[in-house]
C-alpha cells in the first residue's frame, strides 16, 4: 500500500517535471497573461504578479528541485558509503576518530551547516547540490558502517577469510553486496529529506536565480502576494510536500518489502 | 557513579565533539572561501576598506594562528564585533536574539509532546485502523515544507478568519520590559497581562507550525514505546491481577516514557532548524532570521558568531539530555 502510493507520487512528479516541454502550456519565464489572474482555464494554477503561467512554472521547477535532490543524494551516498564501509571494516582507532567527527555532524542541524556551506559557495544549483550532499554524508556513513561490522563478523567472512581470500574480494564480494538493500532504502528515504533541504536553500535564495522557476524560490516570491494571489502560493508549496512524502513513502515501502526497517 | 560525578564525565565527554564541530564551522566559513571577507564584501568594497575589516577581523594572519584565535574568541566568550550597524558585539547581538528563539523552540517542542502523546497513545492503545491513521499522520506531517504550512496557515488563520497576527512576536508598544528576553516569562513577572496575552497569541501559530512539523517524530516514540512495553510481561501481570485498564495503561506509560527522553534528545536538530524556517517565515526576530539577514548584509562574523552560538547550543542540550536521562534512570549513570 504505501509502497503504491509511494511509487504513484513519484511517478506523477518525475514524469510531470520530465515531460515539462511537452506538457507546460507557456514558456515559464515569460508574461503569458494578466498578473495574478485566479485559476481558470487557460492558467490551471493562475499567473504571478509578472502575469507568468502558474502551471508551466510548476512543471519547470519540479527540473531544478529534483535534479538537485537527486545529485546531491548521490554525492553523499557515494561518500558516506564508501566512508562508513571502509571504517567499520578497519576498525580501530582510525574508526573510533571517524565516527565521532560523523555522529557530531549528525547531532548538529543540516540545514544550519547547508545555509553556511551555500552562503560561502555562492548561489548555484551545483553549490547547492554539494552543500546539501555534504550534510547528509554521515547519514550514509552509520549505515554503511554499522551494517559493515555486522557483516564482517559472520562466519562466511571469516570462512573467506581462512581462506585466504584478499582483502578487495571480501570487500566486495562478501561484504558491499549485503549492504546494498539498506543503502537503497537509506538513499531513497534521504531524496526525501534532500528535497526538504532543496526547498529551503531555495526559499533563502541559494539554488537558482530569477527568473528560472523553482519552487522554494516561487513561494518566497509568492509571500508577498499572500492576500490576492493565494494559488501561487500554495501551488509550488504543495508539490514539495508531494515530492518529499513519495520519496519517504516509496522508501520506507522498500524497507518493509525488504524487511529492513521495523514497521510503523 | 554520583550524579555528579556522572555529569562531570558527561560534560568532559562532550569536549571533543565541541572542538570537531567548531573546527568543521571554521573549515566551511574559513576555508572554503579563502579569505571570507574578500569573498563576501570583496566586490563590493573599496580595497582600503576591505583590508582595514580583515584587519579588524584577524584575518590577515596565517590559518594556524586565526583557528588559535577562533577558538580563543569562542571559549572567552568574545565573538568579535558586527561589521555593520556601528559595529556592535556580536555576542551582545546574539543574546538580544536568543531568547526569541527559545521561546518558539520550547513552545513548538511542547505542542509536539502534546500531538504525539494524543496520536502515539490512541495508536499503541487502538491499533487497527486508528494506528495506520497514526502513521499517515506521521509520514505526512514530517514533510510539510515549514515556509508552506506555516504560509498557509497564516493565509486561513490571519489573512481570511483574521484570528491570528500574521507576524511578529508581539504588537509594538507591547513588549514587556527586558528581564530574561522571554516575553511570556517576562510579562508575567512585571504583572502586564495584556502583553503575556499579546505575546501568547503572536507565539500561537508560529509555535503550532512548528510543532505540528515536529510531531511526527513523537508518534512514532511514543507508539512504538507503548506497543513494546504493553506486549511485557509486567502489564500482563497487572491486568491478571485485575487493575482497572486506566492503572494499567498508566503504568505501563510510565515504563514506556523514560526510552523516549534519550530519543526526544536526538531532535534537538530538527527542533533547531526547522526554527530556523519557521522564523523566517513569521518574521519571528530570533536567531535563525539574524543568521540570514546577516548572510545578505555581508555580516561574516555576526555570520561566523550565530553559527558557533548553535553549535553550543547543540553540545549543551546533548549533554543536558542525557544528564536528565540519568536522572530519571539510575541505570545510565552505571553505563557510562
Amino acid at each position: 500500500m504505501m509502497l503504491k502510493v509511494g511509487v504513484a507520487l513519484v511517478l506523477l512528479v518525475v514524469l510531470l517535471s520530465a515531460l515539462a516541454p511537452f506538457i507546460a502550456p507557456y514558456d515559464p519565464t515569460k508574461r503569458a497573461g494578466g498578473p495574478l489572474s485566479p485559476p481558470g482555464p487557460t492558467h490551471f494554477f493562475g499567473t504571478d504578479n509578472l502575469g507568468r503561467d502558474v502551471f508551466s512554472r510548476v512543471l519547470y521547477g519540479g527540473q531544478v528541485i529534483i535534479g538537485i535532490s537527486l545529485l546531491a543524494t548521490l554525492f553523499s551516498a557515494a561518500a558516506g558509503f564508501t566512508l562508513g564501509m571502509f571504517s567499520g571494516y578497519v576498525g580501530g582507532r582510525v574508526d573510533r576518530g571517524l565516527n565521532m567527527v560523523m555522529d557530531s555532524m549528525y547531532a548538529f542541524p543540516s540545514l544550519i551547516l547547508a545555509i553556511a556551506i551555500a552562503s560561502v559557495l555562492g548561489p548555484s544549483p551545483l553549490n547547492a547540490a554539494l552543500a546539501i550532499g555534504v550534510v547528509y554524508v554521515p547519514t550514509y556513513f552509520r549505515m554503511a558502517r554499522n551494517e559493515t561490522m555486522v557483516v564482517k563478523s559472520s562466519l562466511f567472512v571469516e570462512a573467506a577469510v581462512a581462506l585466504g581470500a584478499p582483502r578487495w574480494r571480501i570487500v566486495f564480494r562478501h561484504i558491499l553486496p549485503n549492504l546494498v538493500p539498506s543503502l537503497v532504502v537509506v538513499a531513497t528515504i534521504n531524496i526525501a529529506d534532500a528535497a526538504l533541504t532543496e526547498s529551503a536553500l531555495a526559499f533563502f535564495g541559494y539554488t537558482v536565480t530569477p527568473p528560472t522557476p523553482d519552487w522554494g524560490l516561487d513561494l518566497s516570491s509568492a509571500r508577498s502576494y499572500i492576500v490576492n494571489g493565494s494559488w501561487w502560493l500554495l501551488t509550488p508549496g504543495a508539490f514539495i510536500v508531494i515530492t518529499a512524502l513519495g520519496f519517504s513513502l516509496l522508501g520506507e515501502g522498500l524497507g518493509e518489502k525488504m524487511g529492513k526497517k521495523e514497521t510503523f | 557513579m554520583s550524579l555528579l560525578r556522572y555529569v562531570a564525565l558527561r560534560a568532559a565527554l562532550a569536549v571533543p565533539t565541541l572542538l570537531i564541530l567548531l573546527t568543521v564551522v571554521f573549515f566551511v566559513l574559513r576555508v572554503i572561501p579563502g579569505n571570507p571577507i574578500v569573498a563576501m564584501v570583496g566586490m563590493k568594497a573599496p580595497p582600503e576598506y576591505v583590508e582595514q575589516l580583515i584587519k579588524e577581523a584577524g584575518l590577515d594572519k596565517p590559518l594556524h594562528e586565526q583557528y588559535l584565535d577562533y577558538l580563543a574568541q569562542v571559549f572567552t566568550g568574545n565573538l568579535g564585533r558586527s561589521l555593520i550597524f556601528g559595529k556592535r558585539d556580536v555576542a551582545a547581538e546574539i543574546m538580544d536574539r536568543l531568547p526569541a528563539t527559545a521561546e518558539l523552540a520550547v513552545a513548538a517542542f511542547l505542542v509536539s509532546i502534546a500531538l504525539g502523546h494524543v496520536f502515539g497513545f490512541l495508536a499503541a492503545r487502538y491499533g487497527g485502523k486508528i494506528d495506520l491513521t497514526a502513521r499517515v499522520y506521521a509520514m505526512v506531517t514530517y514533510v510539510l515544507f515549514i515556509p508552506f504550512i506555516g504560509l498557509a496557515l497564516q493565509l486561513v488563520f490571519s489573512v481570511w478568519l483574521g484570528i491570528f497576527p500574521v507576524a511578529g512576536r508581539v504588537t509594538p508598544g507591547l513588549e514587556p520590559p527586558r528581564i530574561t528576553g522571554l516575553y511570556l516569562l517576562d510579562s508575567l513577572l512585571s504583572g502586564r497581562l495584556n502583553s503575556f496575552a499579546d505575546a501568547l497569541w503572536h507565539l500561537a501559530l508560529p509555535s503550532f507550525t512548528l510543532g505540528l512539523v515536529l510531531s511526527g517524530v513523537f508518534v512514532r516514540l511514543i507508539r512504538n514505546n507503548m506497543v513494546k512495553t504493553l506486549g511485557e510481561d509486567f502489564v500482563s501481570a497487572y491486568r491478571a491481577m485485575g487493575f482497572p485498564e486506566r492503572n494499567v495503561l498508566w503504568k505501563a506509560y510510565r515504563v514506556a516514557i523514560v526510552p523516549t527522553v534519550t530519543m526526544m534528545g536526538l531532535q534537538l536538530a530538527l527542533l533547531l532548524q526547522g526554527a530556523v524556517l519557521t522564523e523566517t517565515t513569521f518574521s519571528w526576530p530570533g536567531l535563525g532570521t539574524l543568521l540570514l539577514e546577516r548572510i545578505q548584509y555581508l555580516d561574516y562574523t555576526t555570520v561566523q558568531g550565530t553559527v558557533v552560538v548553535f553549535v553550543l547550543i547543540v553540545v549543551f542540550m546533548n549533554v543536558a539530555v542525557d544528564v536528565i536521562n540519568a536522572l530519571l534512570d539510575p541505570r545510565v549513570r552505571r553505563g557510562l
